[in-house]
């Protein structure tokens, strides 16, 4: 929502775009390899990632611009990789503010200061505060560049139907309705999605009491990119409020509403700007600003049971609704993007068999019920829901004005990288190792040369390896092989010794590691990891 | 502890949730649970201990 006498992308920082429906009307209807419901920034990412392996999508979208607001701010190390990948990351770094540093406060005094973990060795900090609709727009700006993707706005999705191998979609757009057949659909058409409605599938989970406005003023305001949470502070006894610096001098202010309070008068525009005057006063800040939109939020967590359904597959919000405490909504949609974008690219191009598209649901929905287990600890901290934990919680604050350790509860642990511990395209790990990332984690990063570990990665599937021989024995593998230097960083890191060899897929987890690696072994872990079958 | 120690501190925890007052006793008391948890440094004790202090709670 915005001020009275401003239209909802009448933003103060931002132009938002207009896009027509298609013009061309001729091929409407022409099948298409893959059709991608939804041009948020999860099917945006889908779509690019899918143009990287050379495969042809069609995006639609309802609207006629980007989303209003600038809803998801957090983005993380995690996703910083996948837009790498995509060779889409450097506005993302020109414009965001990378950040490591949380401050928590009881009652005004600080009690704790986190910093989230980073070093020289990692090519990208931890998280990132940027608009959604700057990613929106970087996205779309390399999303032009890109011939084998076609998008269509104002092209509403009224109609879904299984074919015998693949999808009839019925689109409507201001100019008419058509049917377009497809090989297969990535509904990344959000939380409401109207693909997941149609097809009669739920959401399931749970709903938390916590309700947040989450509310941008554009001030001039002094103060780092340090993320803070005042907990039980005058302007707000008994809530909490959350307070988030984003380029173009716009400030995030999230702030609890009180049990039973009203939503629709919370949401007012005077309640917001009073409840605003409030937490700035609090602040410390007296200058002027300026309210620049905002949404109210409550904390789920809700997810589909299967992402997976015939030739459909949901990405982002429209499989999982996290709570916001984890950061973790768009930053796990764009990696559900990645995730199925190699796996079907690979199906489609006859590198893999059907088995491969399989792994998709338990290796992200995993990673949403990760989520679900750590923003619940946060939730609960944040919005205590019973007499117990709230009593706890402000036990712990207390005892966080005269003891530090009791303020590490208030630490939101966000950057914790999900592995894919129990993904059928994952190896066993090897027991000879005592450190190091094990198979299913994220590759962790080190310096190699001028760059890092993560730019040797191939488009595909590559080998980390230590000896000459090994990597000329794997040659003719499809997969590219990098030689590294024993006694190195990323030796170090990765635990290795001369004969140790990693498996990294397209989306930089590891698929296996070997202490004393044999050609044999990582051949057999490719076919493996690229089939879901074992040789 | 001696008995004698124990009841000094059972006196002073007495004479403290006596000066605190009814409103913040609970808060008084989980605070202490959370600082003396943390000085015995050993969590599945605590948890134990938890458990001990549950029973007979209704007797």
């Amino acid at each position: 929502m915005r001020p009275a006498g401003r239209a909802e992308t009448d933003s103060l920082y931002f132009t938002y775009p207009h896009f027509d429906p298609p013009s061309e009307r001729g091929n409407l209807s022409d099948r298409a390899p893959v059709a991608i419901v939804g041009a948020g920034p999860v099917g945006m990412t889908a779509a690019l990632a899918l143009a990287k392996e050379g495969v042809r999508s069609v995006l639609f979208d309802a609207k006629d611009t980007f989303n209003d607001g600038s809803r998801a701010i957090c983005v993380a190390r995690q996703s910083y990789h996948i837009l790498d990948k995509l060779d889409a990351v450097a506005p993302f770094l020109e414009k965001s503010l990378g950040w490591t540093t949380g401050r928590s406060f009881y009652r005004g005094k600080q009690i704790l200061e986190f910093e989230m973990p980073d070093s020289p060795r990692e090519k990208f900090r931890p998280m990132y505060n940027i608009e959604q609709q700057y990613i929106e727009q970087y996205l779309w700006d390399a999303i032009i560049q890109e011939p084998l993707i076609e998008t269509r706005w104002q092209s509403e999705i009224v109609g879904v139907a299984d074919l015998a191998d693949g999808v009839a979609l019925t689109v409507r757009d201001p100019d008419g309705s058509y049917t377009m057949p497809a090989d297969w659909v990535l509904a990344s058409d959000g939380a409401r999605s109207p693909i997941r409605t149609m097809r009669g599938l739920r959401l399931k989970g749970e709903n938390f009491e916590g309700r947040y406005v989450i509310a941008d003023v554009q001030m001039e305001h002094d103060y780092p990119t340090i993320r803070r949470a005042l907990f039980d502070p005058d302007c707000l006894r008994g809530g909490t409020i959350l307070v988030h610096k984003q380029p173009d001098n716009i400030w995030r202010i999230d702030y609890q509403l009180r049990d039973g309070e009203d939503e629709a008068a919370a949401i007012a525009e005077d309640n917001v700007r009073s409840s605003v005057a409030a937490v700035l006063e609090e602040l410390g800040y007296t200058g002027d600003w300026e309210l620049e939109w905002w949404s109210i939020y409550s904390a789920n967590t809700l997810v589909l049971d299967d992402y997976r359904d015939g030739r459909i597959f949901y990405v982002g919000d429209s499989a999982h609704i996290v709570p916001i405490f984890g950061v973790r909504g768009l930053n796990n949609g764009l990696a559900d993007a990645q995730n199925i974008a190699w796996k079907l690219a690979r199906v489609m191009q006859g590198r893999s068999g059907e088995a491969l598209l399989d792994s998709y649901s338990p290796e992200r929905r995993g990673a949403t019920l990760d989520v679900f287990a750590n923003a619940s600890k946060s939730a609960r901290f944040m919005t205590p829901p019973t007499e117990g934990w709230q009593l706890m919680r402000d036990a712990a604050l207390n005892l966080a004005l005269s003891h530090p350790f009791a303020g590490e509860l208030a630490n939101p642990r966000q950057m914790t990288p999900y592995t894919y511990a129990d993904s059928p395209i994952v190896c066993a790990d090897d027991p000879a190792f005592e450190r190091g990332a094990v198979p299913g984690a994220p590759l962790p990063d080190a310096r190699v040369g001028d760059g890092f570990l993560s730019d040797c990665l191939g488009k595909g599937f590559t080998v980390l390896c230590f000896d000459a021989d090994l990597s000329s024995d794997l040659s003719d593998l499809d997969a590219k092989i990098v030689l590294l230097q024993p006694g190195s960083e990323a030796a170090e890191v990765l635990a290795a010794g001369p004969q140790t060899a990693y498996l990294v897929r397209p989306d930089n987890h590891i698929a296996g590691r070997w202490h004393q690696a044999t050609a044999a072994t990582v051949r057999s872990a490719l076919t493996l990891s690229t089939t879901g079958e074992t040789a | 502890m001696t008995p004698r120690e124990v009841e000094t501190v059972y006196e002073a925890l007495a004479i403290q949730i006596d000066a605190i007052g009814p409103e913040k006793r609970e808060m008084f008391l989980a605070k202490l649970a959370l600082l003396m948890a943390h000085e015995i440094g050993d969590a599945p004790r605590v948890c134990r201990m938890i458990e001990d202090a549950a029973k007979n709670i209704d007797v």
